[in-house]
């Protein structure tokens, strides 16, 4: 929850609440591109990001986000945030996680 | 030298190794007489145990485990008040996952949940306020909780539901700050710290300035630094270069990631949300001045203590629920003794029934000794 995970931006989802879709290790999941709307919410698309709990906090280039993923992983840390990911689609979708 | 190998660059490794054993002999650093460096940030003690790196540094420099990871500074009186709110009849309570198994006095969320209340796991603020639309006949709860790292995303999500008017949704507000409880340490005269590594994750949203008084008021450095391995080597080597030369600066070894001023968008969020707590309870180190933030009088009507009078806005007032008997959470937090000389190591106290918050988390210092090579430390 302390350490973000890269992700990279694929699509804008809803840009009057400035969200949109980033791939994050091959899982899709939503996220708020709030603090990095410092641009053009279409000049996004294709950028990596550090997520942070559904928010993307920096821009980073790519081969930041690959030595922070391979980081995350070595720690064990990049799968318990998809885990989490995924536990949070359950719990929105009614069941309790 | 076994894990070096796994290094993403295992020369560099060596080179950096062996520049961090001539500063520290140039300081004039032994087993006996340690440069004693603070990692703040939890994600850092677990990439110092991943890697081994407090065996493969030369003896003379020695870590000392912050108090930076926020599930494990969480008090017992604040899980025990979650579970007051869970347990309320119509309430959905919301918590990052990290959080569910902090025991409290009268046991977990997770054991809230097997209890009957409705708790659930998500990964976003934003997932909590999605069930709140959803389930509009629910009072739905977010846990928020966490250094400068996650307070913007729950500030940024209190900011949607009152622009949307959603009415049944509410954050039980735990959110810290990391600059006071260095302070606290700092001002500690039992604590012997030369230098700090910051952490490199809230930097990134507060930016370096924050640590200012570090140096400025208590003459040490303190180097921002990122989550590699060869990012930390690369950090206590400037930590220890800065003492070699009689400097005390906030360094910012992160700064691909990290911006000098942070991110505005989240700063000016989290000072439109939030305000300061006069002081809050953390675990191991009792009350903290201004250590703590509170939701704004203007979004009140997110605030769950407000709405269910609860723990700061009880009517009847706080009492802060001791610690476990036999826990030593509280000088292990501190810095001032190791896990494995808790009496509960290994024995009260392991990563599947844990006794004290350390235990819970990958980031806690407890855990990180157990999962690498405690399990073997307490059998010895
Ligand atoms: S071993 Fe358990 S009880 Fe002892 S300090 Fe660590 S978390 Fe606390």
């Amino acid at each position: 929850m302390c350490l973000g995970i890269p992700g990279q931006i694929t699509a804008i989802t809803d840009a009057a609440r400035q969200m949109g879709l980033a791939d994050v290790s091959g899982v899709k999941r939503e996220v708020s591109l709030a603090c990095v709307a410092d641009r053009p919410l279409e000049d996004l698309v294709g950028e990596w990001v550090l997520i942070h709990v559904g928010f993307a906090m920096a821009v980073i280039d790519a081969d930041e986000a690959a030595r922070t993923l391979e980081a995350l992983r070595a720690l064990g840390e990049a799968q318990e945030a998809l885990d989490q990911m995924a536990e949070g689609d359950r719990a929105l979708a009614g069941g309790q996680a | 030298m076994k894990y070096v190998e796994e290094f993403r660059d295992p020369s560099k490794a060596h080179a950096l190794l062996a520049a961090i054993a001539r500063a520290a002999d140039a300081i004039g650093a032994s087993a006996e007489n340690p440069i004693r460096i603070m990692e703040i940030c939890g994600g850092h003690t677990h990439a110092i145990f991943r890697y081994g790196l407090d065996k493969l540094v030369h003896e003379g420099v020695e870590f000392i485990h912050g108090p930076g990871c926020p599930v494990c500074v969480l008090p017992m009186t604040r899980v025990d008040e979650a579970v007051e709110i869970a347990r309320r009849p119509g309430v959905i309570f919301t918590s990052f996952g990290d959080a569910m198994r902090v025991p409290g006095s009268k046991g977990s969320l997770l054991q809230a949940k097997a209890g009957g209340a409705d708790v659930r796991t998500v990964y976003s603020p934003l997932d909590a306020l999605e069930l709140a639309r959803r389930n509009p006949d629910k009072e739905v709860v977010f846990f928020g909780l966490g250094f400068e790292t996650t307070t913007p995303s729950t500030a940024l999500t209190i900011q949607v539901a009152a622009r949307e008017q959603i009415p049944n949704f509410t954050i039980f507000c735990n959110h810290i700050t990391v600059p006071p409880p260095i302070k606290a340490l700092l001002d500690d005269p039992y604590m012997q710290l030369d230098g700090f590594v910051g952490p490199g994750h809230v930097s990134m949203v507060i930016g370096i300035h924050p640590y200012d008084f570090i140096a400025r008021d208590y003459g040490k450095p303190l180097v921002v630094a990122g989550f590699e391995p060869l990012d930390l080597l690369q950090s206590v080597l400037m930590v220890l270069e800065q003492i070699r030369t009689g400097r005390a600066e906030i360094e910012n070894q992160y700064a691909r990631v990290v911006p000098e001023h942070g991110n505005p968008v989240s700063i000016a969020a989290m000072a439109d949300v939030y305000e300061e707590r006069p002081s809050f309870e953390w675990r191991g180190l009792g009350e903290i001045d201004a250590s703590g933030l509170r939701i704004r009088d203007k979004y009140l009507a997110y605030d769950a203590e407000t709405k269910f009078g609860i723990g700061y806005a009880a009517s009847t007032g706080r009492t802060p629920v001791p610690e476990p008997e036999g826990c030593a959470c509280g000088k292990v937090m501190t810095g001032r003794m190791k896990p494995t000389a808790c009496p509960q190591f290994g024995r009260g106290c392991t990563p599947d029934t844990p006794l004290g918050a350390l235990m819970v988390s990958s980031e806690g210092a407890c855990a990180a000794y157990w999962t690498y090579g405690g399990a073997r430390l307490a059998a010895e």
